[in-house]
């Protein structure tokens, strides 16, 4: 089975994944049980594509302050961020904050 | 569990109490819908701009424009506001051409972009043909660790020059709230007290410059910025420059994202502890003229590391000119051509050592690091 759900990296932020901003892909977990917190997983394990780029989206087991983080272009603090159960068709998007204006 | 579903109810715009909220506002935690946050982000930036009077009716005004998100949107905002409100301004972008392949060339093209978006007139000005040094060329002269406060000191001139040259007098830049916080906390970490007065202000003027600064995003958090150019759908560059920023600076700016995170209003807070931390000043006096004895009386001005010049109110001599290019300076030679004399001097040493990589020279270093931010 799996979740159907789209990965998107901006600000800069797809230096982590080749320069890829758009990902497809299948989380390969049940909907209704799979959380943010999965999906912050499989991104760090399936989509960063060099592991020495992990702190740059991952600190202290949680996506890296100043990383905005939105579900569905909601932003993530208002959809109980890690506790989101994912759904089919969601679309999340990383952007840093962090690069120069 | 019944949880999720109370959340859900909650999700509503604490502000028109009818759309989906879509965003937690940092300031306040406020829960704003799409409509709500563009009108209360750009009521916001107005009053800043009227409460700090900026401008006057008839102003000519040019945006420091780099392409990124914060320069992208302030010019997208002060057109919106001038035209809402009838500010009057006649609005310019200005950027300026560091020389820095990979990095500076690509962020251009969006800023050409921006001038047909916007419908603004654009003026570049690059280093290479100011000062005959591009920034490619100047670090690998110079060594990559010094790069900031080269670059910091020759923008500040060539922004000065630009806008004279289009013969305007007050240049607007992006800086927001992280930003000013972070310069405060830089500040304060390193003792630098001098710099901790002026590092909040709106609205600066160099010495030895006829060319007014401020900051309109003053108050306006990065988060919020960036989610308005997302919302809005602008057209923002986003690559970090090839050169490494100042080490002291990321780690000052990472400490401040993970205060952030824990409790988001500490960005307003130390820029409102900015603002009120005021030097006793008999105490600056005797520091100075303790220290820089010798300096003062020849009048020598020290340059911040963004650039800026500090004021000295005593000394500062209007319309005196550097003796080399004859640019307006306070001191007999200007900062830019006191480092510019030094490049010249490596640059003969380099081109002996025959190790000037110049063209790229940053990005191929950056490919060859680990990435971060």
């Amino acid at each position: 089975m799996g979740i159907r759900v789209k990965i998107e990296f901006l600000g800069g932020l797809d230096v982590i994944s080749s320069g890829v901003r758009e990902h497809k892909a299948v989380v390969p977990l049940e909907e209704g049980e799979a959380t943010m917190k999965d999906l912050v997983e499989y991104v760090t394990h399936n989509i960063i594509s060099d592991p020495k780029d992990i702190p740059v989206f991952i600190e202290d087991d949680t996506v890296r302050p100043g990383i905005l983080v939105l579900i569905n272009d909601t932003d993530w603090e208002l959809e109980g961020q890690e506790e989101y159960v994912l759904e089919s068709g969601d679309v999340f998007t990383f952007t840093s904050t962090l690069h120069g204006g | 569990m019944p949880e999720p579903k109370k959340i859900k109810v909650l999700a509503l715009c604490e502000l028109c109490h009818g759309r989906k909220a879509v965003m937690k506002r940092p300031k306040n935690l406020q829960k704003l819908c799409k409509e709500c946050f563009y009108k209360v982000f750009e009521t916001e930036i107005h009053n800043t701009i009227t409460d700090a009077q900026l401008f006057q009716k008839g102003d000519k005004v040019a945006i420091g424009a780099s392409g990124g998100k914060d320069s992208t949107v302030l010019a997208s905002v002060l057109k919106l506001l001038n035209e809402r409100y009838e500010y009057g301004l006649e609005l310019v972008l200005l950027s300026i051409d560091e020389g820095i392949k990979g990095y500076r060339d690509d962020s251009l093209a969006t800023v050409k972009r921006n001038q047909v978006q916007y419908q603004m007139p654009l003026e570049i000005i690059s280093y290479k043909d100011l000062y005959n040094w591009s920034m490619d060329e100047i670090v690998s002269c110079a060594g990559i660790r010094s790069s900031c406060t080269y670059c910091g000191v020759l923008r500040r001139q060539a922004l000065d020059r630009g806008a004279a040259k289009l013969g305007i007098n007050h240049v607007v830049t992006g800086h927001n709230a992280d930003d000013i916080a972070e310069t405060v906390l830089m500040n304060i970490l390193r003792g630098d007290t001098a710099r901790l007065e002026k590092s909040t202000a709106i609205l600066t003027q160099s010495s030895g410059s006829p060319i007014k600064r401020s900051k309109p995003f003053k108050y306006s958090y990065q988060k919020e910025i960036v989610l308005y150019a997302h919302y809005k759908k602008l057209d923002y560059f986003s690559t970090e420059c090839t050169y490494a920023p100042e080490a002291f600076r990321g780690t000052a700016r990472e400490l401040l994202k993970s205060l952030e995170s824990i409790r988001p209003s500490c960005i307003m807070d130390i820029i409102y502890s900015g603002e009120l931390l005021v030097l006793a000043p008999k105490k600056k006096k005797t520091t100075r003229s303790y220290k820089n004895n010798k300096k003062i009386s020849t009048g020598e001005t020290e340059v911040n590391a963004d650039g800026s010049v500090s004021l000295k109110r005593n000394e500062f001599k209007d319309g005196n000119t550097c003796e080399k290019c004859g640019y307006l300076s306070s001191n007999k030679i200007c900062k830019a051509c006191v480092l510019l004399a030094g490049l010249e001097m490596n640059r003969a040493k380099v081109s002996i050592e025959g190790n000037a990589a110049v063209d790229g020279a940053a990005k191929l270093g950056k490919t060859l690091e680990q990435l971060s931010f």
